[in-house]
């Protein structure tokens, strides 16, 4: 290897690494938040791709249908709850999320014709269609389980993931899409040619990462998900909403998911079934950070990125073998580190 | 009865099915008992144990790869090539191998707490998987085939028919050698993984090795699986051992009732027809071809934790009549004894115990000493650090510094599972029982350390008589504390104040010299306050020594022979219990000054 190759790789490894680190935030805060180990990161992943490919293939996403059946579900549900409880004020406000913002989307996907929007729009356009999928996914799948451990929150997650996998293949079929890029652009930096793209992703990932900082930092609702991440009773005691927190975080880790998604998709070909991958090796940096640290998880995901590049060039075959087996010392490290008394569950 | 024939008529069916099913039933019926064979390990990983693990699936691609390797390999190196051509030996090799590779895996990742333990098992599910397709000698991605078929006493298992009898009879074996492990006082170690590790430590058992033993077990009986998987499929591919399919198996064990030996047959049943039936259905229904029962198993899944946590097997169980469970009083030659030692003898003598919680000192400077033969009390306003002084002189919590001698031996930096055995036994303030094992059993486990029978016994049943001792002095010691008529409850249906005697029956079923008694008598009626009382002083006749803590006056006073009092983590007083009434310092600790 000389030089020259190492910076290529770099290169490569610091652009996954991006990404990776962008899943691994989304991780810690959905698991500091509700307690969920957020196996169906991924699949946001793969959604927010493809769902942008379709567009740009002038077919109808799968996403959409999902979208409007999750609505309806969710719809169903919240309103019987409503009417039992006697809270028959809340429907609207139910109707509107869940009814009229699918059928928005859906009016929106058919009638404007999202093939001939530019790319901008489009990115939007897909946002708008998974990003809502994540507080459903909350709404259905956790919230009626909130209390419970997590190991069983854990494999109602790998369960999710399943489900959400299943549909992908369902959506978007067997074969794998690439969107174009960005930018076309590419800049020379001394050895290496650095390509638009991967200024776009570290740019974005950047961006998203100090977003992310003010929100939890300045506002309201992130602060109040940073007190429900450190004492759900003494947090709800404040008045804060659990189940608000929970889908406020389930909608941020949706967002991040699927905007990962789209600018992974014009560096590598993204399968239905190609999130999980992505977001393990996410996760493999939030493990890094103890699930608990955003900085330390960031960097471990560079580092997997890094490790992932050059084990690619070294080994490409046990690539994933090398990249996941790195998870055990990191594992036993943390478990080592981190002392606790008390029971588990 | 009813119970024996449910089985009865099980086994009838499952002997007379392959005379009577279809090709395609027995195919069926083979698979169903593959899986039920992982399940069943994951019953006992996960349900009975707490450990989930998403990566069975490698280890049954283990076994498989194993035999496939052996049995087909041309060219083994001399020192090998014993364990080539028989399928036999193949099974001898995949359960070292697989117990090696679990035996590794277990000491790295049972350590990892909570949920780092299935997300490891992800990983390695992960690796173990991209390994078997990347190996040039296992055939890489398009596998191996010309596997031979296994024989046994002369005839082949060529086909699907003859080989059943051959899975079945693996199946209950298996199930046999499960319940009896659970059934014992292994089994009972084991129970109390899930939610009670600190106890079981406090009582004498090793939860870490009790956690790579049900880690090793489930992963050999995966690995019996691929090698009666690779013998009748005759072809192995990294395919059905991809973590998709260890999500698979782990919802076989879930969905069937995972605390439940035979939830593991229901679920791996019910998945399995179910996956049959959605690949045939699904694809036509939806009109392109894939794994789409996946999505149905998903939402099945959620499903089944939201409403049925506990699976389908108790659900079956409420409409079928199992009858009564026994309850007949264990009767047993009694356990050998410790010499108890000389009366007035300091048993436990602590040195100047500081604990420190970052900047708080809950533990300042403390002193204090217990005889054999005495009831010494500890005792103090709320939140003065009795508890934390308990959990440093039992090893559950240790030492910032000072000093801790048990009978004359420094076990300041010991574990409480070192610590009991020593001979010191104790109870904890906020109850500490197995909610779902009756109270016996609860109190058996308090006997752990006067057994010695090991986990291969257990499964064989060849412990049968020591057992029988142990459960005997278990019932001696719920008869003791008056517990007699809940012997066969669950422990968790007791009142508070039975629960608190119930931990005193375990402390005693040890066989202490030293008991340590958290607020024995707090959620105690008057008459069983009257009785424990009782009870204390005729241990402490015995030669016992006893230290406690208590906030009933009344109770401390009268059986007190020492007192030492606490607050805000220092000794402010000790002495006979007359003279601490009427220290000064007392009584402006508890009552506030009298100006």
């Amino acid at each position: 290897m000389d030089l020259q190759i190492a910076l290529l790789l770099g290169q490569d490894g610091i652009t996954n690494g991006a990404i990776y680190a962008l899943l691994a935030l989304a991780l810690v805060l959905v698991f500091a938040v509700t307690r969920v180990i957020f196996i169906p990161q991924g699949e946001f992943v793969a959604f927010g791709a493809l769902t942008l490919a379709s567009f740009q293939a002038g077919k109808t996403p799968g996403t959409l249908w999902l979208l409007i059946g999750a609505g309806v579900v969710v719809a169903l549900v919240d309103i019987t709850q409503a009417l039992r409880s006697g809270a028959p004020r809340r429907i609207p406000r139910i109707v509107g999320w869940n009814l009229v913002y699918p059928a928005a989307a859906a009016a929106t996907v058919f009638l404007l014709k999202p093939g001939e929007f530019p790319l901008l729009g489009q990115i939007v356009l897909a946002l708008v269609l998974v990003v809502p999928l994540g507080p459903m996914m909350y709404r259905l799948a956790f919230q009626p389980l909130a209390e419970a451990s997590v190991l069983v929150l854990l494999i109602v997650a790998v369960a999710v993931h399943l489900a959400l996998v299943g549909l992908g293949l369902l959506f978007f079929g067997a074969e794998g899409s690439r969107t174009p890029s960005f930018s076309d652009a590419s800049f020379k930096l001394g050895l290496v040619t650095v390509s638009g793209q991967t200024l776009w992703v570290v740019g974005a990932s950047l961006l998203l990462i100090v977003v992310l900082f003010v929100f939890f930092e300045r506002t309201i609702y992130g602060k109040a998900l940073r007190a429900t991440a450190m004492n759900r009773t003494g947090a709800r005691l404040m008045g804060i909403s659990t189940v608000m927190a929970g889908k406020l975080s389930f909608l941020l880790a949706a967002l991040i998911g699927a905007f990962s998604g789209i600018l992974i998709a014009p560096i590598t070909t993204v399968y239905y079934d190609t999130g999980f991958l992505i977001g393990l090796k996410g996760f493999v940096g939030a493990i890094v950070g103890g699930l608990t640290s955003y900085p330390v998880a960031a960097a471990g995901a560079i580092l997997v990125g890094l490790l992932e590049a050059f084990s690619s060039f070294w080994a490409s075959a046990f690539k994933e073998v090398i990249v996941f087996t790195l998870i055990i010392p990191v594992l036993v490290w943390r478990s080592l580190t981190t002392r606790h008394v008390e029971e588990d569950e | 009865m009813a119970r024996r024939l449910l089985l009865a008529g099980f086994l009838g069916v499952l002997v007379i099915s392959p005379l009577v099913a279809s090709e395609f039933h027995i195919t069926l019926l083979n698979y169903i008992g593959l899986y039920a064979i992982v399940a069943l390990g994951l019953v006992l990983l996960t349900g009975v144990g707490g450990l989930t693990s998403f990566g069975q699936a490698a280890f049954v691609g283990l076994g498989a790869y194993t035999t496939a390797y052996l049995s087909t390999a041309q060219d083994l190196p001399g020192w090998a090539s014993i364990l080539g051509g028989s399928p036999w030996m193949g099974l001898l090799a995949g359960l070292l191998v697989t117990g090696l590779v679990a035996y590794l895996l277990g000491l790295l990742t049972l350590r990892l707490s909570g949920h780092y333990l299935p997300l490891g098992t992800i990983a390695w599910g992960i690796s173990l998987y991209f390994l078997f397709g990347n190996l040039e000698f296992l055939g890489g991605h398009t596998g191996m085939s010309g596997i031979p078929a296994l024989s046994l006493f002369g005839v082949e298992l060529r086909d699907g028919r003859k080989f059943y009898y051959m899975v079945w009879a693996a199946v209950l074996g298996a199930v046999w050698l499960t319940q009896n492990l659970l059934n014992s006082r292994e089994g009972r170690a084991i129970r109390a993984l899930k939610g009670g590790v600190v106890m079981a430590e406090a009582m004498g058992v090793d939860t870490a090795r009790s956690k790579v033993v049900i880690f090793l077990i489930a992963a050999l009986f995966a690995c019996v699986s691929g090698w009666l998987y690779a013998h009748l499929q005759r072809f192995v591919n990294p395919t059905p051992f991809g973590l998709h399919i260890g999500i698979e198996y782990l919802f076989m064990a879930v969905v069937g009732g995972a605390a439940h030996v035979w939830g593991a047959l229901i679920g791996a049943g019910v998945i399995t027809v179910l996956k049959q039936w959605l690949q045939d259905w699904l694809p036509k229904l939806l009109g392109a071809s894939g794994n789409f029962e996946m999505i149905v198993f998903g939402v099945m899944m959620i499903f089944v934790l939201q409403r049925a946590r506990d699976g389908l097997w108790p659900i079956l169980t409420r409409f079928v009549p199992l009858g009564e469970t026994k309850r007949e009083v264990p009767i047993g030659d009694a356990l050998p004894k410790k010499p108890v030692p000389e009366s007035g003898k300091v048993l436990l003598e602590a040195r100047n115990v500081f604990k420190r919680f970052g900047g708080l000192v809950a533990n300042n400077n403390m002193c204090l000493s217990v005889k054999a033969g005495e009831v010494m009390a500890l005792i103090g306003p709320n939140g003065a650090g009795k508890s934390t002084m308990f959990n440093c002189v039992s090893g559950v919590d240790s030492a910032s510094e000072g000093e801790v001698l048990f009978r004359g031996e420094a076990v300041t930096n010991l574990n409480s599972r070192q610590i009991a055995r020593l001979g010191m036994s104790r109870t904890f303030q906020h109850v500490r029982l197995l909610p779902t094992m009756t109270v016996l059993e609860n109190v058996a486990i308090g006997g752990h350390l006067r057994g010695s029978m090991g986990v291969l016994s257990a499964m064989l049943h060849l412990e049968r008589g020591e057992e029988a001792r142990l459960l005997a002095e278990a019932a001696r010691q719920v008869e003791r504390v008056g517990l007699r008529d809940s012997m066969f409850d669950l422990a968790g249906s007791l009142a508070l104040g039975q629960q608190r005697t119930l931990e005193i029956a375990r402390a005693l079923c040890a066989d202490p010299c030293l008991l340590l008694l958290d607020e024995p008598a707090a959620g105690l009626r008057y008459m069983e306050k009257q009785a424990l009382a009782e009870l204390l002083r005729k241990l402490r006749g015995e030669g016992m020594g006893i230290l406690l803590v208590e906030h009933d006056m009344d109770f401390v006073m009268g059986l007190a022979d020492r007192v030492v009092v606490m607050e805000f983590g220092e000794k402010i007083a000790e002495g006979l219990p007359d003279e601490v009434q009427r220290d000064p310092v007392v009584l402006e600790a508890y009552l506030g000054g009298v100006d």
